[in-house]
């Protein structure tokens, strides 16, 4: 990152670098990049329960009529059907079809709603919402005034229920308003990694006490983005940048669910158009077959050597103990299917993968 | 950061043990901290002849790719054989049992390209500033 680039900080910078954390820009943001390693952080996250400072990420407020506000207009899911204190994944397009943004809605009341929205995203996001909603719809970002802290790990809701007594009652992608230290915040079921966990929507100003309080417990460990993106990974979760951007279609990302054709939105009908013609990329997972990983700048070919796309993401997995990695390709593949991912002088063997990699994740327990 | 007193260094943090003729390759502790967990490594097959600063073992940490070059010319004579099944033995001992490649020195004048442990130090310390 060039250093006229000013990095914003989250209000837990200081506690970060107090831990020994390695920092790093990501999405304009001064973010911890691993405190330990990221294979001993992998295994807080898998086996016990780890601590993410996701406070970069932005939150928007929009008060009004799912339908006369626009925000159903916006949103590629289904939202008219959603029970208040439910959260759903989904995405906004342009008019092209291709994502400006993944995203999740918590529809906090009949006609209150919270959207949060990647890091990197904000601003464009922002202006996309206020281009979009009618003047009847009230829009609040929230962004700099809300933390966010995710505890996630299978261990997590017996750390949490220390806390908060009644969180068991939470069930996967639903939310609620509790007593958190004095403050009442939204906790959602909800996380990035594929195991039990949730998302700590917390004051900016008290970030550091609700920190230092859960670390307290001597389970949870905290960890960084650096194994973050390998949770994910593992998991085939998208990531905007990677997976998603202006220029690829929800159909083609593989994210066709998440996609209500039932409903007008903007872009569906470059994604209708899409769909008759049928896509001419699709995402795809794959295994390597040794421990060499994929590297986003990777190319992908068919096993007789002919180039079909590039990988979009890739890592060494320590649940699998191999390289895998998620590509966009212009070839139909089987799941089992070889393919073979590097470039020309150095070309590696895979295998396409059912998602996710990881099976054995405590996420619904 | 441990720097060993009587091996030779590289700019990119590659370090040699001279005995004889025979040179033993690894990386120091510097590269490996700044690589992080290391989750394979290809190795140069036996007897390839290898440049001085060319490049002759890829390394990949969980989520970088990297490439390791020689410190001098010479011919591959042996190479680790745990780091395959256990990579990590370069995080945990990089200048003992984390050694990568053994080979024929070609020209000892070429140790006048390296660096002594001191001259590595104060490189270090140059990189920190």
């Amino acid at each position: 990152m060039p250093p006229d680039v000013v990095l914003k900080n989250t209000p837990l910078e200081q506690e970060h670098l107090a831990l020994g954390a390695k920092m790093v820009g990501f999405g304009g943001w001064n973010m911890p990049l691993q405190y330990e390693g990221i294979l001993q952080e992998f295994d807080y996250n898998r086996k016990t329960v780890s601590l993410f400072d996701c406070s970069h990420m932005g939150e928007f407020l929009i008060e009004g009529d799912l339908k006369t506000s626009g925000l159903d207009g916006i949103i590629t899911q289904t939202l008219e059907d959603m029970p208040v204190k439910t959260c759903r994944y989904g995405t906004m397009l342009n008019a092209q079809g291709g994502v400006i943004d993944d995203l999740i809605v918590y529809k906090i009341a009949d006609e209150k709603w919270m959207v949060v929205v990647n890091a990197s995203n904000i601003d464009k996001d922002r202006q996309h919402f206020q281009a979009h909603l009618t003047k009847s719809a009230k829009f609040q970002d929230v962004s700099m005034r809300t933390a966010k802290l995710d505890l996630q790990g299978p261990m997590s809701r017996d750390v949490l229920n220390q806390l908060v007594p009644d969180i068991g009652k939470l069930e996967y992608y639903c939310f609620d308003e509790f007593d958190l230290l004095g403050q009442k915040v939204i906790i959602s079921r909800t996380g990035y990694t594929g195991e039990l966990g949730y998302e700590i929507y917390y004051p900016w100003i008290k970030a550091k006490e609700l920190w230092k309080e859960i670390l307290k417990n001597g389970n949870v460990k905290p960890t960084g983005l650096g194994v973050r993106d390998v949770l994910r990974i593992e998991m085939c979760y998208p990531l905007y940048g990677h997976e998603l951007d202006e220029t690829i279609s929800p159909l083609e990302a593989g994210l066709k669910k998440f996609v209500d054709f039932d409903k007008d939105f903007i872009g569906k009908e470059a994604l209708l158009k899409q769909e008759k013609s049928g896509v001419k990329r699709k995402a795809v997972c794959f295994v390597s077959e040794s421990r060499r990983a994929p590297r986003s700048h990777h190319k992908i070919y068919t096993c007789d050597g002919q180039e079909v796309g590039g990988a979009t993401s890739g890592t060494f997995s320590p649940a699998l103990e191999r390289g895998i990695g998620i590509g966009l390709v212009s070839a139909a593949f089987k799941i089992g299917d070889k393919i073979s991912f590097g470039d020309e002088k150095n070309k590696n063997s895979a295998d396409v993968a059912a998602r996710p990699f990881y099976k054995n994740g405590s996420l619904k327990n | 950061m441990e720097i060993i007193e009587h091996y030779l260094y590289t700019k990119e943090h590659e370090w040699i043990n001279v005995e004889e003729n025979i040179g033993t390759i690894g990386i120091t502790d510097y590269a490996q901290s700044a690589l992080g967990d290391i989750t394979f490594i290809e190795l140069p097959k036996e007897d390839t002849e290898v440049e001085q600063f060319e490049e002759f073992v890829s390394i990949e940490s969980v989520k970088a790719a990297s490439d390791i070059f020689s410190p001098m010319s010479g011919r591959v004579i042996e190479i680790n054989p745990k780091l395959e099944d256990d990579p990590s033995t370069v995080n945990k001992h990089c200048y003992t049992k984390g050694w990568m490649v053994k080979i024929e020195i070609a020209s000892m004048d070429e140790t006048s390209n390296l660096m002594t442990a001191e001259e590595y130090e104060n490189y270090l310390e140059s990189l920190e500033h």
